[in-house]
């Protein structure tokens, strides 16, 4: 009875996807009651949080790739319209210009474009009759990087890199040719010295702090620090559940977001990090075999560019945390504390099973 | 070149390499992070587990020496010493109880230090070294050194404490610090200076102290330290040397500022006096002060609740946040404002009989002076501040004119003085009134504006603010009391050059006005004759009364018969040379009666001292006698000089 009850709701749910996301959502909430100095508070807070994004992921899943294909253009312009609205009314936090007051709410258009960013360069693409030519990958590549500049500009490094990537991974995907891959790359490092003059003063500093840690131990540099001494002193197994003296003794800097995978493996060693690799292996396999397996060009880009954009996400924050990468402040995805993220993360694999679970209705 | 179409299988074959490449980069990147974390987790385990075991000192912040606040004779009125402390790290010891009663045997500890070691607690993170005792003796330190190994996680240090050596003196001027809250935190975390405070345990709170925090605060230096096993420093790997904090030079002067408050006596109040040449502030007085060393090292409630409770109110800056009608000080700024506007030109003048009526009403504003002054022009109304006059000018001028033009002199606006938390008093309008209170505003409301009574408020520092503009014919100078900020090892300054805020355009033809009217207040006739007598320099003031209690219609004044608390505050402003002024200030005295007899004196000091170096007579007797309540006047008072 509950099971026939329960068919239609879980019909354009992935079982595997929805397994390892679970499986890893739960080490997450494991983890962070540790971090937050064992705060049922925030373990409550965080629930509420997954729930939420758990209800967008549902809904993502239950509404068809020809739709999303329908609303990306919109969204990808409405996206577009709030930065520009950021840049000119946004409130200000942190020295940051990132949010727009609404007046019932407060939006963080940065985070739409996430989400609009893929399924505008996805439905650009799909909507080429010929073969992409460079002019193609041309006006693809001018709508990614306005809205990248503007995030920027905020400044709000981490997403800016995240929009960046996902969009890149559309055009790598829909055949951006090697040569001009390898000579864009070479482009950009030529370019750095005149792009070094346009970072912001702090984003300067944590580039030369990754470079040499030592340099401001007591500031900037204290971060990375702290959490490599972490995740060393974390060993084979761990110093145990709880019982993390960098993550307890209150050494480790935003412990329950951006650095929480420090507190991870300081806890459960080197066998916990290979099994969390895992689960996230997992995950981006599936959703490589998703994107794989999709049928329209519009599904497989998008596919496609969601989960390696998710993988980005891991490797960026495990990198930052491990000092091989700059602190730019992206959280451990369905780990880190936070709505917002979980939220567009758990909307982008709705978009992934919708993606999968709709294939047979899509006339191709 | 035609157009290729589209070939499906193709195309899907060519995404499916690409799929293909990214699924082998991913797994590539990950093997690399894990190699990365074989690195840190396997390879380099030891060296990072004896890190996290010694971690809190790994590195030790040196902290920078606190720059020193000093007169602009070298007085040193703020600076630091070493003491030694007796500190507890509470994560490191298991019962904390038990090690407090054990120490306790060597080093005396009070409740008053337990108190406080709570207070700390509750404030701070576990791993945070908190002093139990400070200031110990030679002979603590060493009892304790010897029986140190009995106590893990107790350490001596030596800590660098403010003192300010001149105790009360001037201490809503120079402020002083205290441990640093969850509130600086904040603030530190917004101006990025977080890590400038590893190892701070101060902050400033108020006063310059607060105000120039960033530069007497100086950068804080580190050590890397090798430790051992046992957590004692074995060898320093690098350190980076601290840079002191930069030293404030004031333009006030100590000795000033004691031959001030020494004239106040134990009376409330507040004397601004400003150089309106320069906006130098030469002295910054508020009475009662207290002793700002009770809250370096955080008060202890008994004299937190003196201090708080007194109905004195010592812990109010009164300059800049005490609010004061300003009385009849406040009647050569409407003089100027009706002969600017045209009003009152002399010769006009008026029959004045007593008091003033408004055309169809039957109130009596009453002058001070019963019976009234007679023919009174506009020169001769600031001399004898006669109320009458003054009631008839504001309103034919009208509340909005005499706003708008007072407002130039700083009235309801800030000062921009170099102190936190100044009020900007208040000018009232009929705009401010509908928005209060939502009433309109009423005739009779502009007529007592017009002698400094009703809405009007201004802190001393308005009023000094307010004489030194007119005494320096219409330009206003800022304010500040730093005239230099030095670097402490170069001794390199930055001058902190004067700087023009505002300029008046005024006739100068009417300015003589009324500045000849308030140079005859100080003389025979004037009602602050006995201030100028025997000035070897002339001086131009004002004097003032405001109300703090109203009088009924037919009640009479009778300063005897009303509590203390209840009676006018006495006010007084002046500035001197008269033509070619050096120093202007006002004084206020809490319900000390009428500005000419209360206030005046207090004034007449601090300039004898400013231009002739003069030293009142109690002083350079030597006597340290508390000095006494009433003030010493050498002439009589003329009947005057006992109202205005």
């Amino acid at each position: 009875m509950i099971s026939k009850l329960l068919k239609p709701l879980g019909k354009h749910i992935d079982s595997f996807l929805m397994t390892c996301l679970l499986l890893t959502m739960l080490v997450g909430l494991f983890v962070l009651y540790s971090a937050s100095g064992q705060s049922f508070e925030r373990l409550y807070a965080q629930c509420i949080n997954i729930i939420v994004a758990l209800g967008f992921m549902w809904g993502a899943a239950n509404i068809g790739p020809t739709k999303l294909e329908r609303i990306a253009l919109p969204l990808y312009v409405i996206g577009v319209l709030l930065l520009i609205a950021v840049a000119l009314f946004g409130s200000i936090s942190h020295g940051a210009r990132r949010w727009l007051n609404l007046g019932v709410m407060q939006i963080q258009p940065s985070e739409i474009m996430r989400i609009a960013m893929p399924m505008m360069l996805a439905f650009y693409f799909s909507k080429r009759e010929s073969k992409p030519v460079l002019a193609d990958f041309a006006i693809g590549g001018l709508l990614l990087v306005v809205p990248v500049m503007l995030i920027m500009k905020q400044p709000d490094l981490g997403t800016a890199l995240l929009v960046a990537a996902s969009g890149f991974y559309i055009l790598f995907l829909a055949g951006l040719s090697w040569k001009w891959l390898v000579g864009g790359i070479v482009l950009f490092a030529a370019s750095t010295p005149i792009l070094w003059p346009l970072l912001h003063d702090y984003q300067r500093r944590r580039i030369e702090i990754l470079l040499d840690p030592t340099q401001d131990p007591l500031g900037a540099g204290y971060h990375t620090i702290q959490a490599i001494i972490a995740l060393g002193s974390g060993g084979i197994a761990g110093k145990g559940w709880l019982n993390g003296t960098q993550a307890q003794l209150d050494f480790l800097p935003e412990r329950t977001t951006d650095f929480i995978f420090a507190v991870f493996g300081e806890e459960f060693g080197l066998l916990g990090i290979l099994l969390l690799l895992l689960l996230f292996s997992l995950i981006i396999m599936r959703g490589l075999v998703i994107a794989s397996q999709a049928q329209s060009t519009f599904s497989r880009l998008l596919a496609g560019s969601i989960t390696l954009t998710f993988f980005t996400y891991v490797f960026v924050n495990m990198g930052m945390v491990s000092g091989i990468l700059p602190v730019v402040g992206v959280p451990l995805p369905l780990v880190s504390y936070g709505g917002t993220s979980m939220v567009t993360i758990l909307l982008s694999f709705g978009i992934l099973m919708s993606i999968h679970t709709h294939k047979n209705l899509v006339a191709n | 070149m035609r157009p290729e179409v589209k070939d499906y299988l193709y195309e899907q074959y060519h995404f499916k390499l690409r799929l293909g490449f990214t699924a082998f980069a991913v797994i590539g990147l990950f093997v690399l992070l894990a190699f990365r974390f074989f690195y840190l987790q396997i390879a380099q385990y030891a060296h990072y587990q004896t890190l996290a075991e010694n971690n809190r000192i790994s590195l030790v912040p040196i902290v920078a020496n606190r720059g020193l606040i000093i007169d602009k004779n070298g007085v040193v009125l703020a600076h630091n010493f070493f003491v030694y402390t007796l500190e507890i790290t509470p994560s490191k010891v298991k019962d904390l109880e038990a090690t407090i009663t054990g120490l306790s045997q060597f080093v005396e500890i009070g409740a008053l230090d337990r108190k406080r070691f709570n207070k700390f607690r509750a404030q701070s993170r576990n791993f945070e070294s908190l002093p139990i005792r400070t200031h110990l003796n030679e002979l603590e330190a060493a009892k304790f050194a010897v029986n140190h190994y009995r106590f893990p996680g107790v350490e001596i240090k030596s800590r660098l404490f403010r003192h300010y050596p001149l105790g009360k003196l001037g201490s809503h001027m120079v402020g002083y610090i205290g441990r640093i809250n969850d509130n600086d935190l904040v603030g530190l975390e917004k101006s990025d200076q977080l890590s400038n405070y590893k190892g701070s345990d101060h902050i400033g709170k108020s006063g310059l102290e607060q105000f120039y925090e960033t530069y007497l605060h100086g950068t804080t230096g580190f050590q890397q330290v090798e430790i051992d096993a046992d957590g004692h420093a074995v060898r320093v790997l690098s350190s980076t040397s601290p840079t002191p904090g930069d030293n404030l030079i004031l333009s006030a002067d100590s000795k000033m500022q004691e031959i001030a408050e020494t004239a106040f006596g134990n009376r409330r109040g507040a004397l601004v006096a400003i150089n309106p040449k320069t906006g130098e502030v030469l002295s910054f007085v508020s009475m009662p002060t207290f002793d700002a060393n009770l809250f370096v090292d955080g008060i202890d409630v008994d004299n937190w609740k003196s201090l708080n409770d007194s109905l004195d109110k010592p812990l109010i800056n009164r300059p800049l946040r005490g609010i004061y009608p300003p009385g009849s000080t406040f009647k050569p700024f409407v003089a100027l404002a009706g002969l600017e506007n045209g009003k009152r030109t002399p010769p006009f003048s008026i029959q004045d009989s007593g008091f003033f009526t408004l055309p169809n009403s039957t109130h009596h504003y009453r002058d001070w002076k019963p019976g009234g002054h007679g023919m009174v022009d506009i020169q001769r109304a600031i001399t004898i501040s006669c109320d009458t006059f003054f009631y008839g000018l504001a309103m034919e001028l009208g509340i909005e004119k005499l706003a708008a033009f007072v407002s130039h002199f700083g009235f309801g606006r800030l000062s921009g003085l170099d102190i936190k938390g100044e009020s900007a008093g208040l000018l009232p309008t009929p705009d401010w009134k509908q928005r209060r209170f939502k009433q309109p505003w009423y005739q009779g409301e502009t007529v007592i504006t017009g002698i400094g009574q009703g809405y009007t408020l201004v802190t001393p520092m308005q009023l000094a603010q307010a004489t030194a503009i007119l005494a320096n014919n219409g330009v206003a100078m800022k304010p500040h009391l730093v005239s230099k900020i030095e670097k402490a090892i170069t001794g390199q300054p930055l001058v902190i050059a004067p700087l023009i805020q505002d300029k008046i355009a005024i006739n100068a033809e009417n300015l003589e006005i009324v500045k000849r009217g308030m140079v005859n207040v100080t003389l025979p006739g004037g009602t602050a004759a006995s201030i100028g007598a025997n000035a070897p320099y002339s001086i131009a003031a004002k004097t003032g009364t405001a109300q703090v209690v109203g009088i009924r219609q037919n009640e009479k004044y009778n300063a005897s018969s009303i509590d203390e608390r209840h009676r006018d505050h006495a006010l007084f402003i002046a500035y001197a040379p008269a033509e070619n002024p050096t120093i202007a200030l006002a004084v206020i005295v809490e319900n000390g009666g009428h500005g000419g007899s209360a206030a005046g004196p207090i004034a007449r000091k601090v300039m004898d001292y400013y231009l002739l170096g003069k030293v009142p007579e109690v002083e350079a007797a030597g006597a340290d006698k508390k000095p006494s309540v009433s003030t010493a006047r050498n002439n009589a008072p003329s009947p005057e000089e006992l109202h205005d």
